[in-house]
Formats: structure tokens, sequence, C-alpha cells
């Protein structure tokens, strides 16, 4: 035992070793600060190198790709909103905040210092965790799987914001958008009209940048500024480091959270973050801004996403089961080294094991290493005029949407999801409850499905089910108990320095849309009744519900209720309604509306450059030769990247009419 | 954009370069031999079509292949892969019916997903097997297990699982599991199917959880997972679903010369030889599900002498001394069928007659309400 540990170290800190794993990181950071492209892209660009390598170099080079994909992310999930996977989704709600009141580069340092220390915590949870861990993945069945599925939905009750119903309503829209497609039970189409981009279920990535991306870009664009709102940076990335250690207990809590649950195969990694994030927000007693930029809401999803990648070898190397895309694709690239996963990995293996896992820390520690000291200067984006960087940004989201399938569908879900973004925070119905809904929808029903046909409703009875149901009571109670204290806060400080909140008298805008949520809960439970009993029952069943919650949100609005927390109207309580500065909020929709319609027409690559041409031109009024000269680069890149990538940029209908040549084809 | 220039002049170079050797071709045509007509892809970028994500077992295979395959065609040209996930893989196989280019740069890496919507006629559907032209067919097989604590010792007491109460972790009906329904059905099996599973490995792992008591994995996830579990005495091996002679009969797998194939397990229960419309429905789709799982395609109106440069390519990188030990992880210890015989196994899959065809929907909507 001792002995395997020794050498498995010595191979770590070996040089030949530690030079791979750095080529690995580095070509991971390159990539992965792409949103959308992430790992999974790094990672199929070096499989063709692999095959021949020797073993143990490609592995290194293949961790060390893995372990920066949830650290390159937080660049772009911090400074511009844009949630590159899912494992950077709750890092936004704070991290951007952060960046826009100034402090960028504090919470870069605080991400990233977070991120180091989850990531070796836990390699060091992992050493031993691993030994024991085959027992502990078998107790988790389908019953165990879908009650985490219910913990992590009460977090809803922490991210709920002001209207608890209009939370519960929203997570309600997430769960119906994220059940779309093929039943669990019978691979019925759900909602999906024949269209045979909706039968594959909309792509969690367009959704995360849809949802939080796009109203993010277009409040921005409306204002008319640069994303930091103050003209300099006002701290620096040692702030950052120095809130991680303030919050050190925090971080190791949410550390463990990240390898335990990450570890459990079947629900992935993607309610890591959203469960570590919900623990920061009931567990912090001291004045939380949690949602306006408080660096706890960036402390606790990064320690646990670094985590959770060590999680996620468990499964992968243990069962052959990939708890994710990237552990699918590095499952993938084991198998062409000629390393099979399974029971020997912990048996005659296990020098290999620990030296994967080790490999993971250490490339934890060059990754995020790396980031902390790029930090101070990649946050300096957050002072460039807005309209110089959005063409750039909806070039980058719309390639990184179109990762998801590689379909035109893609682009049009996002605009879709887009729209219903903007409403959403408009009307304040909480965005994050719907994300979570979402990321839950197909595990929720799947598992239930499945622990009923596998034990019937005793399935309630068994000892793991009724400790996590006890995990959740507790969490609601944490909860409800933070909320009021939050309240207690607001009531016991009238807040002097803010002046006082206005509120929409013209409640017309927001019963517009809470009629159109009542509508599409109605199509959803009509829908749900066209198919067979165990192809519709969990969609009938939710929609049923959030009909009467919706329905008592419409009622509130149309009867004037003004003083009733469901009433928010971002236009009059921003002041954006009576500021003629101010752009009004469809303009810019119908820009994205018109470069997904061009793509539509003419191709990715045409319309993004006539885009950025109409685009700087008409709003950032750059003169001609920038404007050609930056377009010429973005385009050249795009490329490029689509040449290395070997993947075909979204055709038009000319290029269906008319033979183009490469690259407009 | 210096680069793409590069590479519009090259492309324009390419094809005015294709333009004078069909013109050349046209002339000379009566005065050349097929042989003299050289097939070559030197400089060029092959694209495999891969209608999977990345990571997992078909794009695992294709990208083992690509580089062995590319370096045996004729100019050492390059192959990347190109995935296009989608419709359970029905989306990257349309596109490469509708856009692939017949001049030997495109290819299709296909795969029991790509093959079972295809003969259930699926509405998703917009590709033709017939086609195409097969140049590699790469065979795995499956072994159906059950749990030791049905109190059976080997295949022998088959009969006693009559009426007991099985049940089976599955993808969905009309997945690769289509092949274990099937098989259980046919031995008169009363197995409850329990769906929603990502793939076969959280099928063994509801059984590791006793969750489920039969299960079926192929062969390599057999041999490195489920074999510990039966020598530890939890799980039973019952009988593998044998590999295809090329005499078109099932024979027993090489890899399990001990374990009978499912044709002698239907004798022990039946006392006869299978010969029903559901029988020969079950054969198709183990041909498509395994004895032909994966396989590399081209597109239609791709020219023989080009058809024949990839069979000898593929040919010459099975015979390679030291493939099959290299190949083993990868591929298992099956023999690859190349050129015509890979050309015989699909046709053989796709033989399945209408009466069969008919059966095989009807049991799959009454059954599972598969909405076929």
């Amino acid at each position: 035992m001792i002995e395997t540990i020794a050498s498995s170290l010595l191979t770590v800190l070996s040089i030949e070793h530690i030079a791979y794993l750095a080529g690995g990181v580095c070509l991971g950071l390159m990539i992965g600060i792409f949103p959308g492209l992430g790992g999974i892209a790094g990672l199929s660009l070096l499989l063709p190198f692999l095959y021949g390598m020797e073993p143990t170099s490609a592995l290194a080079m293949l961790i060390g790709l893995v372990a920066v994909i949830p650290t390159s992310d937080t660049f772009t999930s911090v400074l511009m909103g844009i949630p590159g996977s899912s494992a950077s989704q709750a890092t936004v709600l704070d991290g951007f905040p952060m960046a826009k009141q100034g402090h960028a580069a504090r919470a870069l340092g605080a991400a990233f210092s977070a991120s180091l220390l989850g990531g070796l915590l836990g390699a060091l949870l992992l050493t031993a965790f691993v030994l024991i861990a085959r027992p502990l993945i078998l107790a988790f069945g389908s019953a165990e799987l879908f009650m985490l599925t219910l913990l992590g939905l009460s977090m809803v009750g922490v991210l709920a914001g002001n209207s608890l119903i209009k939370g519960i309503s929203a997570c309600g829209i997430g769960v119906l958008l994220g059940s779309l497609g093929a039943a669990p039970a019978t691979g019925e189409y759900r909602m999906s009209f024949d269209n045979i981009y909706l039968m594959d279920g909309i792509p969690l990535v367009v959704v995360g940048l849809g949802i939080f991306a796009i109203p993010e870009i277009i409040d921005l664009l409306r204002q008319n500024r640069a994303i930091n709102e103050a003209s300099e940076l006002g701290s620096g990335w040692l702030d950052g480091v120095r809130d991680v250690v303030r919050n050190k207990w925090l971080a190791i809590r949410c550390s463990i959270i990240g390898t335990l649950v990450g570890a459990l195969p079947g629900l992935g990694g993607s309610v890591v973050d959203w469960i570590a994030y919900g623990h920061a927000v009931q567990t912090t007693k001291d004045k939380p801004r949690f949602g306006n930029g408080d660096v706890r809401g960036v402390i606790a999803p990064e320690s646990a996403n670094n985590a959770k990648e060590g999680g996620g070898l468990v499964p992968t190397l243990l069962f052959g089961i990939p708890g994710s895309g990237s552990m699918a694709v590095f499952l993938g690239g084991m198998v062409l080294i000629g390393l099979e996963p399974g029971p020997a990995m912990v048996g005659a293996e296990l020098g290999t094991t620990y030296t994967i896992v080790w490999s993971l820390a250490l490339a934890n520690v060059i990754g995020a290493g790396s980031c902390l000291f790029l930090s101070k200067w990649v946050s300096r984006l957050t002072l460039i005029p807005y309209a110089l960087m959005a063409p750039f940004m909806l070039m980058v989201i719309c390639f990184a949407a179109f990762q998801a399938t590689r379909s035109l569908g893609d682009l049009v879900a996002l605009l879709a999801i887009g729209v219903l973004g903007v409403l959403m925070k408009r009307f304040d119905w909480p965005r994050p409850a719907f994300l979570i809904g979402f990321v839950l929808a197909g595990g929720m029903e799947t598992y239930l499905y499945q622990a009923i046909q596998f034990d019937g409703w005793s399935f309630l009875t068994k000892p793991g089910v009724m400790i996590i149901a006890f995990i959740t009571v507790l969490s609601v109670y944490f909860a409800i108990r933070a909320k009021r204290k939050s309240g207690d806060d607001t009531s016991e400080t009238p807040t002097t320095e803010e002046p006082p909140r206005r509120r929409a008298r013209n409640l017309k805008p927001q019963a517009a849309f809470a009629a159109a949520v009542v509508a599409f809960f109605a199509f959803a439970l009509y829908d749900a009744f066209q198919h067979s009993f165990l192809g519709g029952v969990f969609t009938a069943g939710i929609s049923g519900l959030m009909l009467v919650l919706s329905l008592t949100v419409l009622i509130k609005l149309l009867r004037g209720q003004v003083d009733d927390p469901v009433n928010f109207d971002n236009e009059v309580e921003a002041g954006y309604d009576s500021d003629s500065t101010v752009a009004r909020l469809p303009h810019y929709l119908y820009w994205l509306t018109a470069l997904v319609l061009g793509c539509y027409l003419f191709g990715y690559l045409i319309a993004i450059g006539l885009f950025f041409v109409a685009f700087l031109m008409t709003k950032a009024r750059t003169s001609l030769v920038r404007t050609l000269s930056l377009t010429g680069a973005a385009v050249g890149f795009l490329v490029i990247l689509a040449h290395l990538m070997v993947l075909d940029l979204p055709r038009g209908l000319l290029q269906d009419l008319v033979q183009m040549p490469w690259p407009l084809s | 954009m210096k680069k793409s220039n590069q590479t519009l002049i090259a492309n324009v170079a390419r094809s005015l370069r294709t333009s004078i050797a069909a013109a050349t071709l046209g002339a000379g045509a009566l005065a050349l031999s097929s042989a003299a007509l050289a097939v070559d892809f030197a400089g060029d970028r092959i694209e495999m079509v891969m209608p999977f994500k990345e990571g997992g077992g078909s794009d695992t295979w294709g990208r083992f292949y690509a580089p062995l395959v590319a370096e045996q065609l004729p100019g050492g040209p390059v192959m990347v892969v190109k995935n296009i996930p989608g419709g359970g893989s029905t989306s990257g196989a349309n596109q490469f019916q509708l856009r692939a280019k017949p001049d030997g740069r495109d290819v299709l890496a296909s795969s029991a997903s790509t093959m079972f919507p295809y003969i259930l006629g699926d509405s998703r559907v917009r590709y033709d097997y017939k086609d195409w032209a097969a140049v590699l067919a790469s065979p795995t097989g499956g072994v159906v297990y059950v749990s030791a604590d049905l109190g059976i010792d080997s295949v022998a007491d088959i009969a006693k699982l009559k009426g007991q109460d099985l049940k089976f972790a599955s993808q969905g009906a009309t997945s690769m599991d289509l092949v274990t329904l099937l098989a259980l059905d046919l031995l008169d099996m009363d197995v409850k199917a329990v769906f929603g599973m990502k793939g076969r490995g959280e099928g063994r792992l509801a059984f590791e959880r006793g969750e489920v008591n039969i299960d079926a994995q192929t062969t390599s996830a057999f041999i490195k997972k489920v074999q510990p579990l039966v020598d530890e005495g939890k799980a039973i091996p019952l009988f593998s679903y044998g590999v295809l002679g090329k005499d078109g009969k099932i024979k027993r797998d090489p890899n399990f010369p001990n374990l009978p194939h499912f044709v002698e397990a239907y004798e022990m229960v039946h006392g006869q030889a299978p010969n029903s419309e559901a029988f020969r429905a079950w054969k198709s789709f183990f041909i498509a599900g395994y004895a032909a799982q994966k396989g590399l395609f081209l597109p239609k109106g791709t020219p023989d002498e080009v058809v024949q440069a990839y069979s000898e390519a593929v040919a010459k990188v099975v015979a390679k001394p030291g493939f099959e030990t290299e190949a083993d992880d990868v591929l298992g210890n099956y023999e690859q069928a190349v050129g015509d015989d890979a050309q015989m196994m699909f046709a053989e899959a796709l033989k399945i007659d209408d009466a069969a065809k008919a059966w095989i929907i009807d049991w799959l909507n009454s059954r599972y309400s598969a909405g076929l």
C-alpha cells in the first residue's frame, strides 16, 4: 500500500510527467477560455495524437486537459456573464455582478484560489475515498438518486428571490422544458411537434447561454457602457485570495460536497454547483448580498466544481461510467491508450489510479496558478466599451451554442431561450430556479420511474432515502431561516443611501407574461394527455401543479396588487422607462433575431461578417478601416478554429442553392 | 485569413486537378485499363462523419481506425473525425446521405444505433444503407447473465427461469437492448424492462446493486467487469449471442467457447430449432447490433476504384502484424470483416422480410408503446 503510494508519487513528480501535464494544461486553458468548447473540444483535438504515445505521458496530457475545464470557464462567466459550461453557471450569479462593480480581478482571484483549494482537497479526499467508493456507489440506487434530485430542487427555495410563488413557477417552466423530447419510460416524444431538433431536448449549454448571457448582453448594450461601472478596477486579485482564506471553512465544506456528489454516477456534476451555492446561502449568517456580488457566491461553486472533477473520476475508473461529457472523452482516451476501467483500478492497478488522482491535483495547481497570474490583465477586458465587445461576445455565444448539436436549431433555440431570459429578468422570475428545474428534470423523472419499477412505493422506506429526505428537510428549514433573517435585515436597517424602491403601477406587461406562462403550462398539460400513462404522468403532474401556482400570480397581477411581492418590473425599478438614454427593450433583440435569420439565409460565416460590419458602424461608430479589420480578424479566427476542430459552421439557404467554395460552404 | 486563403487556393487547385484528371480519363478511357486508374489521396483531408458525440464506443472505434486506414490509403492522406451528434445518430447519417461527395474524401462511421431506426422505418431516417458501400464491419459479441440469487447454476437450468420475477435495466426498447428483450421473449421468459438507463454501464450498475437480476453486456465489458462477479459467484452467465459465420449461420463466440449461443439456448428450451418471424427479426437485429455492429461506409455513387482502394487499405490494416494485440482493447477478439465480407454482413442484416418486420413493429408497439 505505502509502496504503491510512493511509486505513484514518484511518477507524478517526474520531470517528464510534469512537462506533459503542463502541456495538457496549456492546451486546455487556451481552448477552454472559449465558452462552449470547454475541454471536450480540447480532448478531441488531442485524441489523434494519443494513439501511439507512451501511455503514462498520454495520460498526463489527458488529465492536464480535463483538470482545467472548470477552471478556464471561469473567465467568461465572471467577466462577461457567459457560462461556458454547466460547471460555471452558479458562478455567474455573483461573479458577474462583482465584475460590473469593478471587482473583476478580486472575483477571479477568489474563484481561482477556491478552484485550487478545491482541486487539492478533492485529490486528498479521493486518495482515501477511492478505496471505499465501490460499496458507497453501489448503495446509491435509483431511489437515492431521486431523493438527491429533490435535495437539489429544494435549493429553489433559496434562490427564489422576492416571491416564492414565482420562484417555484420559474422552476416549473425549467422542469417542463427539461422534459421536452423522449420520455424516459417509453421513448414517446413530448411537446416536440415532430421536430427532429426538439425530439432530442434542448441542450443545457444553449439554455445556460440563453437564460444568463443574452439578457446581460442586452442589458449592457441598452445602457451603452462598459461592463465595469467604475472606470477602473476597484480591487486586485490578492483581495480575492484573502477572501478565500477568510472563508476557508466554506471552501472546505464545498470541496467535500463537490467530491462526494461528483462521485455519484447518473446525476453528473451539473447539480454540484447549485448545491454548493445553496449551501453557502443557507449557512451565511452576516448580511449576505447573494446575487448582487457576494464573493462567497463565487467561492462556493468554484471550490466545489474543481473537486467534482476528481469525484467524477471515481465512477469513470471503477465502473467505466462517465459522469459528464468530458469524462466520456477521458474514458475514450483511456481505452485508446490501452487502459480499461474496472474493479482492477482499486486492486492491481491502484498505482495507476493514484497517479491519475494526484496528476489531477497537480494540474489544478498549474492551471489555477496560471489563471491567477493572468487574471490581473484579463480583468481589464471589463473596461472596454460594450458596443465594441458585443459583436465578439455574440459571435462567441452563437459559436458556443452551435457546439451543442451542430445544427442551426441550436441558434434558434438560443434566440428563443434568450427572449425568455430577457423577460424573466425584466419581471424577476428567478432564472437560477428555472435552470435548476431544467437541469434536474431528466434525472427526477427517470429515477422516480425506475425507483417505483424496482421497489414499488416502498422505496421511500429505504434507509438511504430517509437520510437524504432528512437532509432535504434541514435544507428547507435553513433556507426559510436565512430568508427570514435577510428579510429582518432590510427592515431593521432601512436603506438610507439607496433611493426608495420604485414600483411599477402599470401591471399589464407583467400580466401578459404571466398569461403566457399559464398558457405554456396549459399546453404542457394538454400534451401530457396525448401520451401513454407512463409517458405523460410526470409532465401532467408538474404542469397541473404549476398551472395553479402561475394562475395565482396572474390573478394577483390582474387585480392590480401593486404591493404584493409578485409585482416587479425592472424597466420601472431600474428607471429605464424614464431614461431616454437607454435603448428600448426589444431593440437589441431585433439585432439578435436578424443575426439568426441571417444564419438561416446565408450561413453563419457570412451572417456574422455582415453583423459585425453593421453593428460596429452603427453602434460602436468605428471607422471603416477599423470595422473591416476587426471583422476580418473575427471571421478569420472562426475559419481557422472550424478547420482545426473539423466542424461545418451552420449553413444557410444560400449554401443549399449555390455551390460555394470552402470556407463559405 | 492567410491560412484560409491558402486552403482556398488548395481547394481550387484540387478541383482543377480532378477535372483535368476526369477530362483525361474521358478522352483516354478506352485505352486505359481500370488498373491504371490511380486513386491518389496525397495531401487530402478525409472526413469521417461520426454521428455521435466525442467519447463513447463508436467515437473511440472511429478514432482508433482513422489514422491506421489513412496510412494505408494511396497517397497517405490525413483522416479526421467529424462529430455530428443528434437524433440518436440519425442526424449525422442524414447529413452524410445529403451532402457527402462520392470522391472518397467522405466516409461514414455507422453503428447499431444508426442501423436500427433504418430497419424499423423510423420517421427521422432520410438515409438508405442500400445506397452505400461498406468497406469494414467490426463485430462484437454479447453475453446474457443472471443473478446467482435466482437459484440456478448454469444454462442447463434455464427452464427454471420461466415464471420467475425477472427485471432488466434497459436504455430503451428500440435501442441495442432490443436484441436482448427479444431473445428473452423468444425463450418464454417473462422479463420486466425498466427503461431510462444511459448506456449499458448503468444497466450493469443496477445489476450490481441488486435492482435488477438479469442483464446483458457486450464482450469486452463482460470480460473486464462481469467476469469478476462470475468468479465471486454473484453472476451466472447463461448464453452468448454467438457470432455470424460466413455461411450466415450463428456459431459459438470464440471468446466464450464453453457458453452455448442463443440458438442452442433456444433449442434447450423449446426442443427444436427456431424458425419463426420473431426469430428472423431477432437475427436481423442481432447482426445489426452485434455481428456487424460498427461499419465504415462510402457514399452513393463512389467509383468502384475508390471502394476498392479503401477495401485494400482496410485489409492491409487488419493484416498488419501486431494489429490484433493492439486492437484488443478497442475491438475485442473478433475477426474484422473487410470489403465484400462486410457488404455481405450488412446485406444479411437488411434482408429482413416484410412479415418479420411487421411482426417486430407490432411487438414493439403493443408491448412497449414504441409509437412506430
